[in-house]
């Protein structure tokens, strides 16, 4: 299942929401498809439908999951809160999906095509990780969360790339970063997360 | 109230993303220039600030935030919530959507175009025309999808100007001093849009501390 899939379930399961995952089948090009393009002109998933409202790019889409399902993970009655929910959700974008990205693609996807593994960006994004992971362990050792005392979205969006992080072969990367390991399993805990993971189990995921 | 202060060296997109959303919001500030080339963002006390060593830093009171798309959206709620279409639960996704937008393809895309038909010829860096090709050919597969957005509403969020807009200035302002201009200006909503952004007082104020060369000719290296 796409991270980007992952992150938008996890919301909708946070609120409680009523949801149906329509599939898009990537491996048959389907989303280059006219019919998805109509969708989605950047020609990705997910792209979320809410009546007329059509959304896509999951953190944009998680936003207004959570703010129309009254949620409080974004802390938007708060204008320091939500400010600092806003600069971990940017650092979650920018220093970690994005390392994340290329050690998935190459440790996971690659091989399921039938190629080979490029070691090499395996380890040149293995190594931008630990530097991020260095911030977020001072971050987390003086806060509960990556936002201050309170869980928030910034830590949720973590969840699908620390999910194949935790379930590869480069898990004892987190050995060196003892509160981040134990933040990670907090949020791997969620119920929401909880469901969301046996659905990107299933075969058709 | 103390003015906020703005760490980082104006030249900078990225500090251009946060300054544009401060004039807009009409708020007194001050910028604590700093040295890229004398490696002020590395040092200890920039790192107490921004444990990632980036700029910009926006500091206001107690409040210490980084990345500018997250300095913008908190400068912009605080003085200006119409800019981020806060209570507004679909134009809010809009200006969130066209963020997400700007930031997994724009700046990708237009930073290494800048970096070698801009920079490169300062720092002895050569230019490396594949690369400046194949963001230019990202940029042409991009700029149809703005363009078809355009066309129906004035702004990418709807018919006002958001966050959204603004926080594409800073790059887009670089891209059009190189030679590719032509390309954007090919798509006339895109153009249209562009000038309309240059048109705001906000956008040319602080343009005016970005040369095109980043300074780097008149020997103000950033």
């Amino acid at each position: 299942m796409s991270t980007n899939v992952a992150r938008v379930l996890v919301c909708l399961e946070e609120v409680g929401a009523e949801y149906e995952v329509v599939p898009v089948d990537m491996t048959t090009g389907e989303h280059k498809s006219p019919a998805h393009d109509a969708r989605n002109p950047f020609g990705q998933v997910p792209v979320f439908q809410d009546g007329d409202l059509i959304l896509y790019e999951s953190r944009a889409i998680s936003k207004y999951i959570l703010r129309k399902g009254g949620s409080d993970l974004l802390r938007e009655s708060n204008l320091a809160e939500s400010a600092m929910v806003d600069v971990w959700l940017k650092v979650e974008s920018g220093h970690f999906s994005s390392t994340m990205s290329p050690i998935i693609f190459q440790c996971l996807v690659v091989p399921f095509l039938g190629g080979e593994t490029d070691t090499k960006i395996v380890q040149e994004n293995l190594e931008k990780l630990k530097t991020a992971l260095g911030v977020y362990e001072a971050r987390l050792s003086r806060f509960k969360y990556l936002a201050g005392d309170f869980v928030s979205l910034a830590d949720i969006s973590h969840f699908p790339a620390a999910y194949y992080l935790l379930g590869g072969s480069h898990t004892s990367v987190l050995d060196a970063y003892p509160h981040v390991k134990a933040w990670l399993a907090e949020v791997m805990d969620r119920p929401s997360v909880k469901k969301v993971v046996e659905l990107m189990k299933l075969p058709s995921a | 109230m103390a003015p906020m202060k703005v760490y980082g060296w104006a030249v900078s997109p990225w500090m251009a993303r946060a300054l544009v959303c401060l004039e807009e919001a009409g708020v007194e500030y001050e910028i604590v220039p700093m040295s890229r080339c004398g490696g002020d963002h590395r040092r200890p006390e920039h790192l107490a600030r921004n444990p990632f060593g980036e700029i910009p830093v926006l500091e206001d009171g107690d409040l210490t935030l980084y990345q500018s798309r997250a300095i913008a959206r908190y400068v912009l709620r605080k003085y200006k919530p119409e800019l981020v279409k806060e209570g507004d639960l679909e134009g809010s996704a809009m200006v969130d959507v066209w963020m997400e937008v700007e930031a997994h393809n724009i700046e990708a895309t237009l930073w290494p175009i800048i970096r070698h038909c801009i920079i490169g010829q300062y720092v002895g860096r050569d230019r490396d025309q594949a690369v400046i090709d194949e963001n230019l050919e990202k940029l042409r597969r991009l700029l149809p999808v703005y363009e078809a957005r355009l066309s129906v509403c004035k702004y990418l969020a709807g018919d006002d100007i958001t966050a959204a807009d603004l926080c594409h200035f800073g790059f887009m302002r670089y891209f059009m001093a190189t030679e590719y201009a032509g390309v954007v200006d090919a798509f006339p909503h895109v153009k249209a849009w562009w000038d309309a952004l240059l048109a705001r007082p906000s956008v040319q104020k602080v343009m005016a501390g970005m040369p095109p060369d980043f300074g780097y000719a008149s020997g103000n290296i950033p």
